[in-house]
């Protein structure tokens, strides 16, 4: 069992009406970070989503226009998936790629930017953005379907993270 | 698959979904603002009087209430029945569509993260023990 290291909160805000911003730091060297984020030997041990999710398909062409798919099934029984391409790779600083939930859903454009704090320190900037308010508003709508119940206190913890 | 545009014409072309719509854009409009996010998160404690509402802000008071009208249009304020008052209180549904929204977000990312976080510190001590064995 390895030792702890740091761990840190993430936090999402909606600076325009088009993206979503996820942040998030770790306690490892950015090289490191990014082979995570992009080598099929490393992602399935974490892009699970919550609890009781396993991946099923993770292939990776990592250069500007090759494809990429992931798959999911859940111990219930359910699947999701989705897929893109790459639009630049930059190692180990900037990735670039669009991703699709199939069907219906508006594809989007994600900047993945990893940026070294220190040695041992790499913060991971996501910037999701929709092609259109429109599109942005149709995947609140469906989001919302799933009902999560939030306190006014969480509620305050949001404001607090959009301030 | 329809395209992203073939969606968006379908959406402008359809009035009554256009409102629904329409509703959530004045909502993320209305959060766009720094000091309208101050106000919000200064009535989540409970509700108060435009004077107090202005207090916190180097501000004059037709500013301040350009603001609460903005807010108030977005659904995201109330005002109160005292009349001489008319303290100003959340309106919490327009915030939690758009907070349950990206806290879908963050629960995703946050559990794989977190995830993340002892997988790394398992190849940083893998790359240890390599080095050693050099």
């Amino acid at each position: 069992m390895p030792a702890a290291g740091k761990v840190f909160p993430t936090t999402v805000t909606t600076p325009s009406d088009r993206e979503i911003v996820l942040t998030r730091s770790f306690d490892a060297p950015r090289r490191l970070v990014f082979d995570a984020f992009t080598k099929p030997e490393h992602i399935p041990h974490w892009l699970l989503g919550p609890e009781g999710w396993s991946m099923t398909l993770c292939e990776i062409d990592l250069r500007p226009g090759g494809a990429w798919r992931f798959a999911w099934r859940n111990s219930d029984g359910s699947e999701m998936a989705m897929n893109g391409v790459y639009r630049e790779v930059v190692p180990p600083e900037r990735l670039v790629n669009t991703e699709s939930w199939g069907g219906d859903w508006a594809s989007t454009t994600n900047t993945v930017t990893f940026s070294e704090e220190d040695d041992d320190t790499t913060t991971v900037t996501t910037i999701i953005l929709y092609p259109s308010k429109e599109a942005r508003d149709a995947a609140l709508k469906s989001g919302m379907k799933e009902g999560v119940n939030l306190s006014y206190n969480r509620l305050a913890d949001y404001l607090r993270t959009i301030r | 698959m329809k395209s992203p545009n073939a969606r968006i014409r379908r959406l402008k072309g359809n009035g009554t979904r256009r409102g629904g719509n329409d509703r959530l854009s004045i909502t993320f409009a209305a959060l766009a603002d720094p000091t309208r996010r101050a106000i919000l998160a200064r009535l989540t404690s409970g509700e108060a009087t435009v004077k107090e509402l202005s207090e916190p802000f180097d501000m004059s008071g037709p500013a301040i209430s350009k603001h609460l009208r903005v807010l108030e249009q977005a659904g995201l304020i109330a005002q109160g029945r005292d009349a001489q008052w008319r303290p100003r209180r959340l309106e919490a549904t327009p915030l939690k569509e758009v907070a349950e929204w990206t806290e879908g977000y963050r629960r995703f990312w946050d559990a794989s993260y977190k995830r993340l976080d002892n997988y790394l510190q398992h190849l940083k001590e893998k790359e240890k023990s390599h080095a050693r064995r050099r």
